[in-house]
């Protein structure tokens, strides 16, 4: 190893120390920022580095020189752009995003190294399997990505879409990634093999993607960075770099962990979410037919503002629907007044409310919310029997009850038990039923009044009545 | 096997193992913000870019590195921006919570 070589090879390991020391410290709000930029540090080494080699050969040329130097302005600019302005709520679209670039890039780095190989060279396994995992998984992850973040902005419906032969046609695509696999590690180097792999990985990620529907998107977007780190990973492989390995092993990790606890959170395994997407049109369009009629009490804004006002411990159970109504500031603001009148307000959080993993803890964050308040399932499970309202905000199948019973949708699958407070507040559009199909009996608990509004509105007139009853 | 390939599997493989551990810990509350972190650490695939770049001498290496390097600078860069903002807002909530004492007295 020159001399070079050795200080990079060891600045790239204190790169990789400063992602896992980073990571690690995400254990705790008070140490995360200080280990995000920790991680960042280590990436300033890593790109300090790699200059260094590219100037110590000094055998590139002007416009690759010019290439590059307008790519990282332009994508500095625009990633930073974004970051900026992002409102809290379309974080989701916007991790998903970045998956996307992320994988684009690696799908890039693979394509590079197989076309600068001579056509019709013989490739060594060590360099052709990794590079065609490198272009397939980067290529799904990209376009998969690019569909989700359109799905996540409302720009792609977010419904399920299905159409008659996707089966096939998945199955066929399938077919076909697979034979490119075949050809790259088993024949000579042919552009026609590059350029079949790529169009049907992004086939694929598009056919993958399209017909999962929006309460699914935690578990995708996971399940995407999972992706998008193995298909670094695997770029680290290909040009035989360790801390692109490292990272993306790391990042692989991240997303495999989240995308399973995601799953397990909604009582559903990977594959029957990924699968279920897939052709059937699920379990909710047919269960959600047989309306059983269910006795629900309604109430009103006015009452409501009693029952708060008088209580001692507030529960507020946020869901999808107040992430969707973008409501959280409303939340905070009932939550405020409750607290400046001696009232004990918690938010019990569901690892999947919200529209991607933690991401209502984000919301709420963004609202000033202390995070001692945000209860996680466990907790907020052992609070609820001293509880004296439960507020629960457009959430649905994560307090069904039923969940405890067996032979039903939800069996087994870990909810917040709403129904042990003295009284419940539900706040919901409608009686539809939430994602797995079924009625709620929470609902029509004796102890359970229903508020039919949008989560936003709803709340802004409660926060008017519960003021006229506080100040009295 | 080569050499090569082996160290690089090891590494690959012992990374994983190191990631699964240290992700395991971190509270859900904080997924959001790890997710974004991560996507950020991912965001290396720019070194790999510039790897590749520099390399590129026809046109159409001249385009891939171009896009490889293009996408892989959005990743980073507000990978990192975006994570640091919404820490930001996880720690706020101690300094209010400061001030509002300071406004009891």
């Amino acid at each position: 190893m020159s001399g070079l070589m050795t200080l990079v090879s060891l600045a790239y390991l204190i790169s990789a120390v400063c992602y896992v020391m980073g990571l690690h410290m995400m254990r705790t709000p008070k140490t995360a920022r200080s280990g995000n930029r920790l991680s960042f540090v280590g990436m300033i080494i890593a790109v300090i580095m790699t200059f260094l080699i590219v100037l110590e050969k000094n055998d590139t040329t002007m416009t690759a020189w010019i290439a590059l130097l307008v790519a990282l302005v332009l994508g500095v600019g625009y990633g930073v752009y974004r970051a900026r302005t992002v409102k809290m709520t379309d974080m989701p679209q916007l991790v998903s995003l970045f998956n996307a670039v992320g994988g684009g890039a690696a799908a890039a780095i693979g394509t590079f190294d197989y076309l600068s190989k001579p056509n019709g060279a013989s490739l060594a396994v060590a360099f052709s399997l990794p590079v065609i995992l490198d272009l397939i998984i980067g290529s799904i992850t990209f376009s998969g990505s690019l569909i989700a973040t359109g799905k996540l902005a409302g720009k792609v419906s977010g419904k399920p879409i299905t159409f008659p032969g996707a089966k096939l046609l998945n199955g066929i695509v399938v077919l076909i990634i697979l034979a490119a696999i075949v050809f790259t590690v088993g024949f000579p180097t042919n552009v026609w093999t590059l350029v079949t792999a790529i169009v049907a990985s992004l086939v694929f990620g598009i056919l993958m993607t399209i017909p999962i529907g929006g309460a699914d998107m935690p578990v995708v977007v996971s399940l995407l960075n999972a992706f998008t780190g193995l298909a670094v990973a695997m770029a680290g492989f290909v040009i035989d770099n360790q801390v692109l390995i490292i990272a993306g092993a790391l990042v692989g990790a991240a997303g495999t962990i989240l995308t399973l606890q995601m799953a397990a959170a909604m009582n559903r395994s990977v594959a029957n979410i990924i699968a279920g997407g897939f052709g059937t049109g699920d379990s909710g369009g047919a269960s959600a037919a047989d309306d059983v009629p269910v006795n629900v009490k309604e109430t009103s804004a006015d009452d409501i503002g009693v029952q708060l006002a008088y209580a001692k411990n507030v529960m507020i159970v946020p869901g999808y629907g107040l992430a969707a109504a973008q409501a959280q500031h409303e939340v905070a603001e009932l939550a405020k007044l409750l607290t400046d009148n001696g009232i004990n307000v918690n938010y019990a959080i569901h690892p999947v409310a919200g529209r991607m993993p933690g991401h209502m803890n984000v919301l709420l964050a963004e609202v000033n919310v202390p995070y001692d308040q945000m209860k996680q399932l466990e907790e907020a499970n052992s609070m609820f029997e001293n509880t004296d309202v439960s507020l629960v905000i457009g959430a649905n199948d994560v307090t069904n009850p039923e969940a405890r019973e067996p032979n039903t949708a939800i069996s087994g699958m870990p909810i917040l038990d709403v129904d042990k407070s003295k009284s419940i507040v539900v706040i919901k559009r409608s009686m539809s039923t939430g994602y797995a199909g079924i009625q709620n009996p929470l609902f029509s608990n004796d102890k359970t009044s229903m508020f039919f509004s949008d989560a936003k509105k709803g709340l802004q007139e409660i926060v008017a009545s519960t003021k006229e009853y506080l100040d009295q | 096997m080569s050499q090569e390939l082996y160290t690089n599997l090891a590494i690959f493989v012992l990374s994983l193992l190191v990631g699964f551990e240290v992700i395991s810990k971190i509270p859900a509350t904080l997924h959001t913000p790890m997710m974004s972190g991560a996507n950020a650490i991912h965001g290396v695939v720019v070194v790999g870019a510039i790897l590749v770049a520099l390399e590129a001498n026809n046109t159409t290496a001249y385009v891939i590195a171009f896009l490889a390097a293009f996408l892989g600078a959005i990743n980073v860069s507000g990978g990192y921006v975006v994570t640091d903002r919404m820490l930001e807002m996880f720690s706020k909530p101690k300094d209010k919570g400061n001030k509002d004492k300071g406004g009891d007295k």
